[in-house]
């Protein structure tokens, strides 16, 4: 283990490259990359990691990236890569392929502004974009976020009870590009705590079949179903890999929320992604002061933490969500989740939806004082109301 | 509707047994008269032969209809059905975590001339560059057949689609020179009514490592409009009248003609096929046009000869 001073991307890029050499003694790993502002520097740590059984796959377009790394993960391998925004939106259809191949894919994405306009900085809009594909959503707060999502994700994925790719996103420059101090776990220790990958349909001569031919609907439906059940599962085994995780390198990497105050809190503030560090802080200054208000940072995405969201709303009288990203015509992806988690459990809740930081903005102290101003004197909704700092 | 889900359809599904040890089964949804169907079943033989395996990577085509519908299958070797443009990629993946662990069997891309020429050139050109360990197979039925009949990039000119209602106007993409421009160790093309040649250059792209390109002449009576049993005489009429010369070619540098066009006229390849409308082809230009082509293909395969034979 050592303690080093790195990017979010260096994290990202350190985790993934780690997590496929602890493989080097099963079928290896592998991965096809491509360049995009700003997780570039994840695809270049990659290609240069002194893998000892793995083959990092140079393609022409994020679409045959994620082709490339199907057809490893078919094979056998580990598989990886990392994109973002357009990127991502092209290589949408291939993600999806992933997702109902049911192969333990990890993806790190860096969340950026879906353009036009061209706008290089952090927005949720091209992950969110994902919500409804068979994928695990990670929202990393920090740097160590980051590494420690990406390792319990490649755990998480290929759990035979999931059997799902997962990706794990960190916002724009402020994460990707900021360095901290960050724990970089020693390979030995991950080869401990990431098993050798044993896809269960891998591709086999021995035992030929054939895979994303046509099925009836009754078939297909069920093959969703199945993918239904395994998300449920993923509570349970989360668990499991975080605990798994302080066993072998003796950090909580922390759950699927965090709360702070919630326990009596009146008002609480649901964020994700950076927006937690600041959140978090404006919180704790006023409880410290004598208020009633809670935090909670939401950092698996999907499936989506709907129990503990409402045990960690028990108390409150209001909720203030905050989204770094839009949903044309409808407002912020967090809050619609949040809407439907309460739903028929506490109709007499408030759930406002800010939208903050859109585009790369910032999300300031004192937008969240005016976020908590506003929420604490509602005694109804409004439409999701457009923020930017002063 | 209730707390019990139905159990998963997967688990009830009985084992079907991988009885037949042949690629293509009998059984399988091919139209009758279906060139990719000759094709398939002359890989597999090609395979026994040479005492080899493969995998299958099918892009959005007839090719993985072919398969039938779960949980029964046509195919006897391990197959994934890819997304239209990516079957040179996921390949691409397979043979990587193939080599890596010093395995053996091919991994053969089998791809409509919609997934190759059209939407699948980006991937295919950047598998070509990497030369990627892998067998591209294009079984070209000049259309997309598996739609219904719409034009491709490798429709020729004159033929009537349902989206070239009065005839294509524009030529057909020279795909095998695209190829041989990538400098892969090897491209060829192949014809069913020359199963020998066939065979031989099957074998020849198996004992060559890296990316190897073989083009198939393949006849698709729904979107040919044409007999199911005129295929094989169809095609042959094309080697023989120039339109579809058999070459092969090595790195982009050294050329090879496999059978002497004996130029035959190409008016019955035309009368034959309803796609073609009587007087709405230019026979005369066709004929030029063809013994152009092949004058020049001539030229480089006795100014750069392939030196060496293979397998």
């Amino acid at each position: 283990m050592s303690v080093e001073v790195v990017s979010g991307n260096h994290a990202a890029g350190y985790a993934l490259s780690v997590a496929g050499e602890a493989n080097r003694a099963a079928r290896g790993a592998s991965c096809g990359i491509y360049p995009i502002t700003p997780q570039t520097e994840i695809v270049e740590y990659v290609a240069s990691f002194p893998f000892q059984k793995s083959r990092v796959v140079p393609v022409e377009s994020e679409h045959s990236a994620m082709a490339v790394s199907i057809g490893a993960s078919l094979a056998g391998a580990r598989a990886f890569t990392a994109s973002s925004s357009n990127g991502i939106a092209y290589m949408v259809e291939n993600i999806m392929v992933a997702g109902y191949y049911r192969l333990p894919i990890v993806m790190v994405a860096v969340n950026r502004t879906l353009g036009p306009p061209w706008n290089i900085w952090a927005d949720q809009g091209d992950t969110l974009m994902l919500r409804d594909f068979p994928w695990i959503q990670f929202y990393a707060e920090d740097n160590q976020e980051v590494l420690d999502a990406t390792l319990m994700a490649f755990r998480l994925a290929e759990d035979h009870r999931i059997l799902l790719p997962a990706l794990v996103a960190m916002d724009a420059f402020i994460v990707s590009h900021t360095q901290a101090e960050t724990v970089l776990p020693d390979q030995s220790a991950v080869d401990r705590y990431l098993p050798e990958l044993d896809l269960p349909h891998r591709l086999l001569h021995e035992d030929p079949k054939t895979l994303g031919g046509l099925a009836w609907p009754e078939v297909a439906m069920s093959l969703r179903l199945e993918i239904d059940e395994a998300m449920d599962r993923v509570d349970e085994v989360f668990g499991e890999c975080r605990a798994a995780f302080r066993d072998v390198f003796e950090r909580d990497p922390g759950g699927a929320i965090e709360t702070l105050g919630t326990e009596d809190a009146e008002i609480v503030v649901v964020v994700s992604s950076s927006i937690a560090t600041t959140a978090r802080e404006i919180v704790k200054q006023r409880r410290a002061a004598g208020e009633k208000i809670g935090f909670v940072k939401i950092k698996m995405f999907r499936p989506f933490p709907e129990r503990a969201l409402r045990e960690a709303c028990n108390t409150a009288k209001a909720v203030a969500v905050l989204d770094r990203n839009y949903a044309a015509g409808v407002g912020g992806v967090f809050w619609q989740e949040a809407k439907a988690a309460f739903q028929g459990h506490r109709d007499d809740l408030i759930i406002q939806d800010y939208l903050t930081g859109l585009c790369g903005g910032d999300v300031t102290p004192p937008m969240i004082d005016e976020v908590i101003a506003d929420v604490t004197t509602r005694d109804a909704e409004t439409k999701p109301i457009w923020m930017t700092a002063p | 509707m209730n707390g019990d889900r139905p159990i998963s359809t997967l688990e009830q599904a009985p084992p079907i047994p991988c009885t037949e040890e042949c690629l293509l089964r009998p059984g399988n949804t091919n139209c009758g008269g279906c060139g990719m169907g000759v094709g398939l079943t002359m890989l597999g033989r090609a395979l026994a032969e040479a005492d080899d395996t493969c995998t299958l990577a099918i892009p959005a085509c007839c090719g993985i209809v072919t398969a039938g519908a779960f949980p029964t299958t046509s195919y006897g070797v391990p197959t994934v059905a890819t997304t239209f443009a990516s079957a040179a990629a996921v390949a691409a993946g397979i043979a990587t975590v193939r080599d890596l662990n010093e395995e053996r069997g091919q991994v053969i891309c089998w791809a409509g001339d919609g997934g190759t020429y059209d939407i699948g050139i980006a991937t295919l050109s950047a598998a070509a560059e990497r030369n990627e360990n892998i067998i591209y197979i294009c079984y070209d039925n000049e259309i997309y057949g598996n739609t219904g009949g719409q034009r491709s990039s490798a429709t020729p000119p004159g033929a009537r689609t349902t989206t070239t209602p009065g005839g294509k106007s524009e030529e057909k993409k020279d795909i095998m020179a695209i190829m041989a421009a990538h400098q892969i160790p090897y491209a060829a093309t192949l014809s069913i009514a020359h199963p020998d040649d066939f065979s031989r250059k099957l074998k020849t792209a198996f004992n060559t490592p890296g990316t190897r390109f073989l083009l198939m002449h393949s006849p698709c009576p729904t979107g040919w409009k044409s007999e199911p049993a005129d295929s094989v005489e169809l095609v042959r009429l094309a080697v023989a009248s120039g339109l579809f010369p058999l070459y092969e070619v090595w790195n982009g540098s050294a050329w090879r003609i496999n059978v002497e066009p004996d130029w035959t006229s190409p008016t019955e390849y035309f009368q034959r096929q309803r796609r073609f409308k009587d007087g709405e082809i230019d026979l005369q230009a066709t004929e030029r046009s063809c013994r152009d082509q092949f004058k020049r293909l001539k030229t480089l395969a006795q100014e750069f000869p392939h030196k060496t034979e293979e397998g």
